[in-house]
């Protein structure tokens, strides 16, 4: 790719973001995948210089062995394991429900559209943890969704719903939805018509012309948008927190423990560790999803 | 698809989405109202839950804070994501692009527990080389929020600038202005919409924020959603409505009336901003 030189001024606008981003981005991730390597100790902060001088030489000491306990540890490999099995779940639901809920709005009459738009990002500008609260009361035994399935004659008695594998699947649901209804609206928004009524002009019927004409044009935006689910809810801490149990600790909920409640900085550091390696081949398939999706972007 | 009009999946899917997506809200202001010493137990409208708020000294000083430490970071990110978003649209390809594309897609990518571990290993580090007691102040909290809200800046930038027409600088150019010139009063006053609303995305992230901030925040400096989560985590609490219902009503005036002022769609504070497509 051919690149330009730069004059003086243009360095200079570029290397203060760029800068500010090594230091705050780059030198931090560094640290911790250096930390990884790292000893704990009994001090503040409670880990040993990865670098000593000895006998006026500097000499470096690492171990394998965080690492090696971390790939290891049956405890750490269940919460991985449960963090993406939960994330494909969120995400093939996330799917599920938010593809006929963007396409919806993609067929909607332009000026119906707007106000749709505005309608499905609107709850997401008010606090993360608010949207995740409302379910805790939503879901208690005594609360509105109990009341409603007593009613209907579903249950005969209240189901302990908070607190359970379920809840945490329905309240990463509902706040990862949007994460995939934006670019799937995106990519929908701009289908061409004339293709759909072109097929249906060929005999086509609607279900056919979807699953041949709508599904494969907008793969881009469905796989873009299940990443940028699947990727943070590998991640996430504070919805298994809030409304799961014992059985639904996540990676994410290790590395926080390890960290909080043991102290363990080099242990945190080695799932921090696992948790990167992990994640670039999704990073990657982004990237390119990104690129292909029509013209270059920031990131 | 509807010569024969609307197919009934329609309506059907967008009320429901509807229906998911406020239901949670419309719980928290209602019961925001309600005398009852529950949450979720509707006794009678009532103001009290309201009026003990304005005696928490705890959850008011954590507001306060909270909204200086949104504002000061949304002005940082503000100020990075716009030269950041304006050298990735308007400079010829220079050599560290992807660096910089790559490092600013890091912090919208990455689960947040590892940024915000990862920054609090660069705020020991400074701690420990220098000596400084850093992680008494804001100073960490703000760093930390502007690196989280920078990337999202960006890229609403980036894509304002793309979609506008280069010929408003061209011609200040060929009338002689310098670039920097030309950049500070064609340019610049162009992306105004987008700064603003870059900032409100920052500002959003950085009030909303538990995990950065519970690993940056010294004892002394609890912000508001740490404290809420802390609160939570015992289980539900009318307070906690009440501040709910604040935050939502707040934000909602914000997007309507900057959707009202006509300006560019606001894309939701989330990973999905950098998808670009919906804020064209």
């Amino acid at each position: 790719m051919k690149t330009a030189r730069l004059t003086g001024r243009q360095r200079l606008a570029v290397s203060i973001p760029l800068g500010w981003l090594l230091v705050c981005v780059a030198l931090p991730v560094l640290l911790v995948l250096g930390l990884a390597f790292g000893e704990v100790a009994d001090r503040i902060p409670p880990i040993e210089p990865l670098l000593r001088i000895a006998a006026g030489r500097p000499t470096v000491h690492l171990t394998l062995h965080n690492l090696a306990a971390a790939a290891t540890d049956p405890l750490y490999a269940s919460a991985f394991g449960s963090a993406l099995l939960n994330a494909l779940e969120t995400t093939a639901l996330c799917v599920l429900i938010g593809y006929p809920f963007a396409y919806a709005i993609a067929l909607a009459p332009e000026r119906q559209r707007r106000l749709y738009v505005l309608l499905a990002v609107l709850p997401f500008w008010t606090s993360f943890l608010m949207r995740t609260y409302a379910w805790m009361g939503l879901i208690r035994d005594k609360g509105p969704v109990n009341h409603l399935l007593l009613a209907l004659g579903v249950v005969n008695e209240p189901v302990p719903i908070l607190y359970s594998p379920a809840a945490v699947l329905l309240v990463m649901v509902y706040a990862y939805v949007p994460f995939f209804i934006l670019p799937m609206y995106a990519v929908l928004e701009r289908l061409p018509r004339d293709l759909l009524e072109a097929a249906a002009d060929l005999g086509a019927r609607p279900f056919y012309a979807f699953r041949t004409v709508t599904l494969p044009l907008s793969l881009p935006g469905l796989l873009a948008g299940s990443v940028l689910v699947f990727v943070p809810a590998v991640g996430e801490y504070i919805i298994p927190d809030l409304v799961g149990n014992t059985d639904t600790i996540m990676i994410g909920g290790i590395l926080w423990a390890e960290f909080f409640q043991n102290r363990d900085w080099p242990a945190a550091a080695s799932i921090a560790f696992l948790m990167m390696a992990l994640l670039v081949v999704p990073f990657l398939v982004l990237r390119r999803l990104l690129a292909s999706l029509g013209g270059a972007r920031p990131a | 698809m509807s010569r024969r009009g609307q197919p009934v999946w329609r309506p059907l899917a967008l009320w429901l989405g509807l229906g998911f997506l406020y239901v949670p809200i419309a719980w928290i202001i209602v019961y925001s109202f309600s005398g009852a010493t529950v949450a979720g137990v509707w006794k009678g409208f009532s103001l009290r839950w309201y009026l003990a708020l304005a005696e928490n000294e705890g959850l008011r000083l954590a507001a306060g804070r909270s909204l200086l430490l949104a504002a000061l970071a949304a002005t940082a990110a503000t100020a990075l994501g716009t030269v950041a978003g304006y050298a990735l649209s308007r400079l010829p390809r220079f050599r560290a692009r992807s660096a910089l594309t790559v490092l600013l897609a890091i912090p919208l990518f990455v689960p947040e527990v590892l940024i915000g571990f990862a920054l609090l290993m660069l705020f020991v580090a400074l701690e420990t080389l220098t000596g400084l007691r850093l992680s008494k102040g804001l100073l960490p909290l703000i760093a930390g929020h502007a690196t989280l809200g920078m990337p999202v800046v960006a890229s609403v930038v980036y894509a304002r600038l793309a979609g506008l027409d280069r010929s408003f600088e061209e011609a200040a150019l060929d009338l002689g202005a310098r670039p920097l010139r030309a950049f500070l009063t064609v340019t610049l006053p162009l992306a105004v919409p987008a700064l603003i609303s870059g900032w409100l995305l920052a500002f959003t992230l950085s009030f909303d924020d538990v995990i950065t901030s519970s690993f940056l925040a010294g004892p002394a400096n609890t912000t508001l959603p740490m404290l809420v989560y802390s609160t939570v985590r015992v289980g539900v609490n009318p307070q906690i409505n009440v501040v709910g219902t604040l935050i939502i009503v707040g934000a909602a005036l914000i997007v309507i009336a900057s959707r009202l002022r006509g300006q560019p769609m606001l894309v939701p504070p989330d990973r999905a901003a950098r998808s670009g497509g919906a804020t064209r």
